[in-house]
């Protein structure tokens, strides 16, 4: 250990203890970011601050929230909403935050996979965000269910439902979830138990995962270009602010990033105060009832795609039921984004647009996506069915030839 | 320039994408009713246009309504308790000292002319189900007679007051003799139990009706129950527009009781938030003019 | 290299509006975690005293606290300035938790007084500690005469005069 000297400043106290100048200059100031970027680079940033404003609004929720079936409601829709000062503010935010976030993120994940941000070495940033899809996926879906309305209980019921599909083990697996016959008092306090402790954990985990895995590969830019970081870097810090490639995420980056968050929390506050429907679904502000189905249910807007994928198949195939196939189909929807790096074949990093097939490939999955989320809330009756039925195909037949394109674009641009 | 057309095809991709899932999926789920009728026009039993006698109606009013009815307004009490009158109708029989004016006029008369045909509730009281409704239709009396009745109740009628308490007091007397309000700690005046009984269901609890229905929905819903849920048991009230406009007042106020401090508080935020954005904008401008 | 970043007229309004904006969260913050209005109206008990036994005691919980009222028999004497008179007889109305550190005393009837188990302390009929360690006599709740009717929480002007006469 080095000689301890009388500290000047409360900076170099700390900084002899904690190591705190070398820190900042690592996490912030010497952390390299590519200065070719646009606006879609500040996702992830708005994402970790909505990360932050869900846990900050949840922690006040929780304060007053009762994991039980008989109080739930009323807690979360009279002493949440109704008694608690700015109780109502912690719910509009916790409930419009977490279905924003999902806006956020596909928009990050797509941005991700137009500018090939999955590649050559960024494989483990992209595993370790679709984890984070999945983790959020589940965060909502559990959060989902504690206010305990209509839409919680039916949601709830439908998507445990599901894994009694799984072959042989199915309906006890079922069982095991709802920790009841049925989604019950038990199935209430052992998701609650997963939206607040377990979940959160594993996604601020995920996030430190995430973050690291950014170190090594770099933050791709918008022309896909590969560089030598530390050879920019070095410049910058001689002072060739302009000529170098790169920029400090402190407070170069940032600062950007901070400007696109004003802007987007404009957007995020209007919708808290004045336009909330769309993340509080009506129908469940009527209090659970198990008895009785509501004339329409469907999953909240980010599950839409993949609901639609589950009820696209509606007849039998081969001997094997729609149900089923509905199934395989489903399961296939939720992992088949974690192989986007292994089923991309042409080792190009560009926009999407500089490519020759893939950019038919990426608009084309696009409006897919678009048309299975719409027609995922609408009946799926008469020609809706079909149109469900068309674009589930439509989307697993992408992916089937995503290979193939890919590869015969790496040969028509010769390998490059 | 380039950002602004990436911006662009976001907001379109996402536009387009919130017109199919929320005013599209809408509009398909609830398409569009018949807008509501505060003259009850398919009701034409009782010439309306007959000017009433006020003093005939209380000799009226008093031979044949009070034997059940309370009008605590003039001092005709309760005849029995709310729980004994359950008991003996199926549903307290409401007080009639607002009911000049919440009723519309013409519902009000028809209803006394034939009080199942005016709420329309013919597919529940038929005579293969056995089940009568508790109120004789006064068929019997002529248009004039009628005239006379409706004109008494109107002149007893408290005239109209506003705010939060008046709104109550509509609330309790249109819809609170069979729906509970818990979160204004309102229990129905029928018991749960008996009021089970006669409807069939238990009407629920309308504490957050505002929130799962929405103003919209109410305002056809309350006016004509069966155009939405053809078949159930909740009759037509036959409010006025005014009183139908006090009830949901009312159950705004009860359901969604920080509304005005959210909306007021909500624009303090988004001027805050523009500052903090333009700021924000501004020191990025500066910190990017040294590296570009 | 941090404060370069903030240097500057624009750096410096940036972070004040951005520190606003924190502060005026962390007041939404501390208001959540105040007590909720319900809690603060139901902090009201009321107690009938015309029905009670004399020298016997009576414990009534007001703010999850037990607050002893207790009737005078004829030849207990009223203490100045803490024995209320409520009709023809005396009473002690006082929260019944040790001044010591907050055991809750029994009243032994046969001597009128109260003895706390946790160490020894003694308290007079009208609470004043006579024995042991409590420092000072039972506390007093605001309270207000109703007719016989004893509104705990609430300062009538027999409470007020009680804090008077002790100031
Ligand atoms: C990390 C991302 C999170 C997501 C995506 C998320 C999502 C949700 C959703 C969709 C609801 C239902 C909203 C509603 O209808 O009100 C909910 C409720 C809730 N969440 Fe979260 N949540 C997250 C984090 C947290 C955290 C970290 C906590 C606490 C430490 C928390 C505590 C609660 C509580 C107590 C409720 C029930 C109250 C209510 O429903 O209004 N949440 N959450
Ligand atoms: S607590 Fe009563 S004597 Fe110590």
């Amino acid at each position: 250990m080095a000689e301890f000297k009388k500290a000047d400043s409360m900076l170099e106290w700390f900084d002899q203890r904690l190591g705190v100048v070398n820190f900042a200059k690592v996490m912030m100031t010497e952390y390299w970011i590519p200065k070719n970027i646009n606006f879609l680079w500040a996702m992830g940033v708005l994402l970790s601050v909505l990360f932050t404003f869900l846990v900050v609004s949840g922690i006040f929720l929780l304060m007053y929230y009762k994991p039980d079936v008989n109080m739930a409601f009323d807690s979360v829709n009279y002493t949440i909403m109704q008694e608690v000062a700015y109780g109502w503010l912690f719910r509009h935010i916790h409930a419009v935050g977490a279905s924003v976030v999902f806006l956020v993120i596909y928009i990050h994940m797509f941005t991700g996979i137009y500018y090939g941000s999955y590649k050559k070495g960024r494989e483990m940033i992209w595993i370790s965000g679709m984890l984070l899809f999945v983790l959020f996926s589940a965060e909502g879906f559990s959060g989902y269910m504690l206010p305990w309305g209509q839409m919680s209980y039916w949601a709830a019921y439908v998507i445990t439902e599901i894994f009694g599909g799984i072959p042989v083990i199915g309906d006890e697996l079922v069982v095991w979830i709802r920790g009841n016959f049925y989604v019950s008092d038990a199935t209430l306090t052992r998701f609650f138990m997963l939206h607040v402790l377990l979940i959160p954990l594993l996604i601020i985990g995920a996030i430190v995962l995430h973050f690291y895995a950014l170190r090594f590969p770099h933050v791709n830019n918008e022309a896909g270009e590969f560089f030598d970081f530390d050879e920019e870097a070095e410049k910058y810090k001689a002072g060739d602010k302009k000529g170098s490639k790169v920029v400090p995420f402190w407070p170069v980056f940032l600062s950007k990033d901070f400007f696109v968050l004003g802007f987007f929390m404009l957007f995020f506050f209007y919708l808290v105060f004045f336009h909330y429907g769309f993340a509080m679904d009506a129908i469940n502000f009527d209090k659970a009832d198990g008895l009785k189905t509501p004339a329409h249910i469907y999953p909240e807007w980010y599950f839409l795609w993949s609901y639609e994928v589950l009820r696209g198949f509606f007849f039998e195939i081969g001997g094997i039921s729609g149900k089923d196939l509905g199934l395989i189909a489903f399961g296939i929807a939720n992992a088949v984004f974690f192989f986007m790096p292994w089923l991309d074949r042409s080792p190009m990093v560009k926009p999407a647009n500089q490519r020759p097939y893939f950019k038919y490939w990426f608009w084309f999955m696009m409006v897919d996506l678009i048309v299975l989320t719409v027609y995922g809330k609408l009946p799926p009756t008469g020609a809706n069915a079909w149109v469900g039925f068309a674009s589930s195909l439509t989307f697993l037949t992408l992916f089937a030839a995503l290979p193939f394109i890919t590869k015969a674009e790496a040969k028509k641009v010769g390998g490059k | 320039m380039k950002e602004f057309k990436i911006l662009a095809v976001i907001v379109a991709l996402v536009g387009i994408t919130y017109y199919g899932i929320e005013p599209y999926a809408h509009h398909v789920m609830h398409p569009e009713v018949a807008p509501a009728d505060f003259t009850f026009k398919d009701l034409k039993n009782v010439d309306t246009s007959l000017v009433g006698n006020v003093e005939n109606g209380k000799v009226l009013v008093e031979a044949n309504c009070i034997a059940c009815h309370s009008i605590e307004s003039v001092g005709h009490p309760q005849v029995m308790p709310n729980a004994d009158a359950a008991a003996s109708y199926g549903v307290v029989p409401p007080d009639l000292s607002g009911a000049g004016w919440i009723y519309d006029k013409n519902y009000l008369a028809n209803f006394i002319y034939d009080p199942v045909s005016a709420m329309k509730l013919q597919h529940k009281f038929t005579p293969e189900s056995g089940k009568a409704f508790p109120m004789p239709s006064y068929n019997w009396m002529s248009a004039q007679e009628i005239m006379d009745i409706v004109a008494y109740l109107q002149s007893v009628a408290p005239t109209a007051k506003s705010g939060t308490e008046s709104h109550k007091k509509t609330f309790e007397a249109a819809c609170g003799r069979c729906h509970s309000m818990a979160y204004a700690g309102l229990e129905s005046t029928t018991p749960i139990d008996t009021i089970k009984t006669y409807m069939g269901a238990t009407p629920p609890d309308l504490s957050q009706y505002i929130k799962s229905r929405g103003e919209h929905y109410l305002y056809s819903f309350i006016n004509d129950p069966q155009v939405l849920l053809p078949g159930t048991a909740m009759p037509r009230t036959g409010l006025n527009k005014k009183a139908q406009e006090e009830v949901i007042a009312y159950m705004e106020e009860i359901g969604d009781r920080k509304k005005a401090e959210r909306e007021s508080l909500g624009i303090w935020v988004m001027i805050y938030t523009l500052i903090f954005a333009i700021l924000a904008y501004l020191w990025k401008r500066k910190i990017w003019s040294e590296v570009h | 290299m941090m404060d370069e970043s903030r240097r500057g007229f624009i750096g410096k309004a940036f972070g004040a509006v951005a520190a606003v904006g924190g502060i005026a969260s962390l007041i939404a913050m501390k208001k959540t975690w105040d007590p909720l209005p319900s809690v603060m109206s139901a902090g009201f008990t009321t107690v009938d005293v015309s029905g009670l036994e004399a020298n016997k005691l009576e414990v009534v919980v007001w703010r999850g606290k037990p607050v002893f009222v207790l009737k005078y028999t004829e030849d207990m004497k009223p203490t100045d300035g803490r024995s209320v008179k409520i009709g023809d007889h005396y009473f002690s109305v006082m929260i019944g938790l040790c001044t010591h550190l907050g055991c809750i005393p029994a009243y032994r009837a046969d001597q009128h007084d109260f003895k706390c188990a946790c160490h020894g302390g003694e308290f007079t009929d009208a609470g004043i500690n006579k024995f042991g360690p409590p420092p000072r006599p039972l506390d007093i709740p605001p309270f207000k005469l109703d007719g016989v009717t004893l509104v705990l929480g609430e300062e009538g002007p027999e409470y007020k005069a009680m804090m008077a006469a002790k100031a």
